[in-house]
């Protein structure tokens, strides 16, 4: 699968970086989420899941290749 | 008898979900995702798609995003999970005995389990005219008003009221904001943050009026209680909401300022609450609450749904509930449950310049931070320490 991020939505909370830190971090200066892994393999699948639902800005999205 | 379904413990066939904005999306999402494959009804009041609440006082209101960027799924999206989607029709009554939906429609839907997402709506004032802001076409109604001299009056000063007179300030309007309390937000976030948050708006140029209420809406703008008028071009009235349950009145659901659901966000037999009409047991906390935040109908919705599917391996939903604002080029990030707390202490960063990290106490423990524009690493340890139940004497040993 393959992350796609929409940099503009996204507001910092960092509810990705919680729930995927193996995909997601955040930037210090301004929270901004960070993608660590564009092509999350079978064992970041579950956590990036749920990064993509629980994303307070819907800035996630997972495209299955 | 039409829509009888088999008792709990027989196969679950069929899930309505009533509501089908962001907690009802998320439950129907995770119930695809966690493998239900039967039927799926989705039923919402509005005509649009899901979209998200939050930009609508904020890009939608400002100009800065067209409607469509709100919209939480492509189509292509919602067409993957394979609803029965029921866009602008809302529900009427519950049998709970017969597990029947009723429908304005005139229409009635069968169930074998039930999620109650159907949300809240804004409170209004004596008085035609006023502007709420709620759904994508409050916003844009409103957006479409507000130009450059147009006089706005707020009423009320919580959280929407705020980023709302931000951003029309941001337009060129003329903003008073009007709240009762002395201090905004004060009962929410204590009255030295509060203070700080509502210095903000006077800095840019809102006509900020506190211990003022208002009691009507008139043609030219607004009638205090002692009788004043504040006229006003446009009126926005923000003064909180109050939870679309009266479908569920003559059910035997209990209804207390919400749905009330236990720690599992069970209701009752085949029911289940999420989002913000379900006020709910929260063990982190040990009380039933009530939240309103973005976050929270995504988690909750999501939590719903496994708890559905699993009965026997249900889980409690114990979230640190979360929220951010966005007011001029402050941006706001709360964890916990702030309110009623009983002492609130700069921990980090500084007050006055409008950088810090607040945390709150509640008994002896530390209940909620609020932080304004401090890095995200040194934010974080004070949620882990509020999801792990942290004395309020042991705050020392969080990481700044």
């Amino acid at each position: 699968m393959r992350v796609e991020f929409d940099e503009p939505k996204c507001v910092a909370a960092g509810q990705c970086a919680m729930v995927a830190p193996g995909v997601f971090d955040q930037r210090d200066e301004d929270g901004v989420a960070v993608v660590l892994v564009a092509e999350p393999g079978p064992e970041l699948a579950d956590e990036a899941q749920e990064a993509a639902a629980v994303c307070p800005a819907a800035a996630i999205r997972l495209v299955e290749q | 008898m039409p829509g009888r379904r088999d008792p709990p413990g027989g196969a679950v066939n069929t899930i309505v979900v009533v509501g089908a904005s962001a907690a009802g999306l998320a439950a129907a999402e995770t119930l695809r995702r966690e493998g239900y494959d039967g039927t799926l009804t989705v039923i919402g009041e509005e005509a649009d798609p899901p979209y998200d609440r939050p930009p609508l006082s904020k890009q939608i209101l400002a100009g800065d995003w067209e409607a469509d960027r709100v919209a939480l799924r492509t189509t292509e999206q919602l067409t993957a999970l394979r609803l029965d989607l029921r866009l602008g029709v809302r529900a009427t009554g519950l049998d709970t005995a017969g597990r029947v939906v009723h429908l304005d429609d005139g229409t009635e839907i069968g169930y074998d389990e039930l999620i109650v997402a159907t949300g809240v709506r804004p409170r209004r004032l004596p008085g035609a005219g006023a502007h709420v802001l709620r759904n994508l076409s409050d916003a844009i109604a409103l957006r479409k008003r507000l130009l450059p001299g147009v006089r706005l009056a707020v009423v009320g000063a919580g959280f929407l009221g705020a980023e709302c007179a931000a951003v029309a300030r941001g337009l060129g309007c003329d903003v008073v904001l009007l709240e009762p309390a002395p201090v905004p937000l004060a009962h929410a976030v204590g009255e030295q943050v509060g203070r700080v948050l509502s210095s903000a708006h006077v800095e840019h140029g809102v006509d900020l009026r506190t211990g003022v209420t208002v009691s009507a809406i008139t043609g030219d703008g607004v009638r205090l209680a002692g009788g004043e008028l504040v006229t006003a071009d446009e009126v926005l009235v923000a003064i909180g909401t109050q939870p679309n349950t009266e479908w569920l009145d003559g059910s035997d659901l209990a209804l207390a300022d919400g749905l009330l659901c236990d720690e599992f966000t069970s209701a009752a037999p085949g029911v289940y609450g999420a989002g913000d009409v379900a006020r709910w047991h929260n063990p982190l906390f040990g009380t039933a609450m009530r939240i309103e935040h973005r976050t929270n109908a995504a988690e909750q919705g999501m939590a719903t749904a496994r708890n559905l599917l699993n009965p026997s391996g249900r889980k409690p939903f114990a979230p640190v509930p979360y929220f951010w604002s966005d007011q001029y080029d402050m941006k706001l990030h709360a964890y916990g449950y702030l309110r009623g707390h009983d002492e609130v202490r700069v921990v980090a960063g500084d007050l006055p310049e409008r950088r810090f990290i607040a945390a709150y106490r509640t008994g002896d423990r530390l209940v909620g931070a609020l932080a304004v524009g401090m890095p995200p690493k040194a934010v974080r340890p004070w949620r882990q320490a509020i999801a792990t139940g942290t004395s309020w004497k042991d705050i020392h040993d969080i990481a700044a």
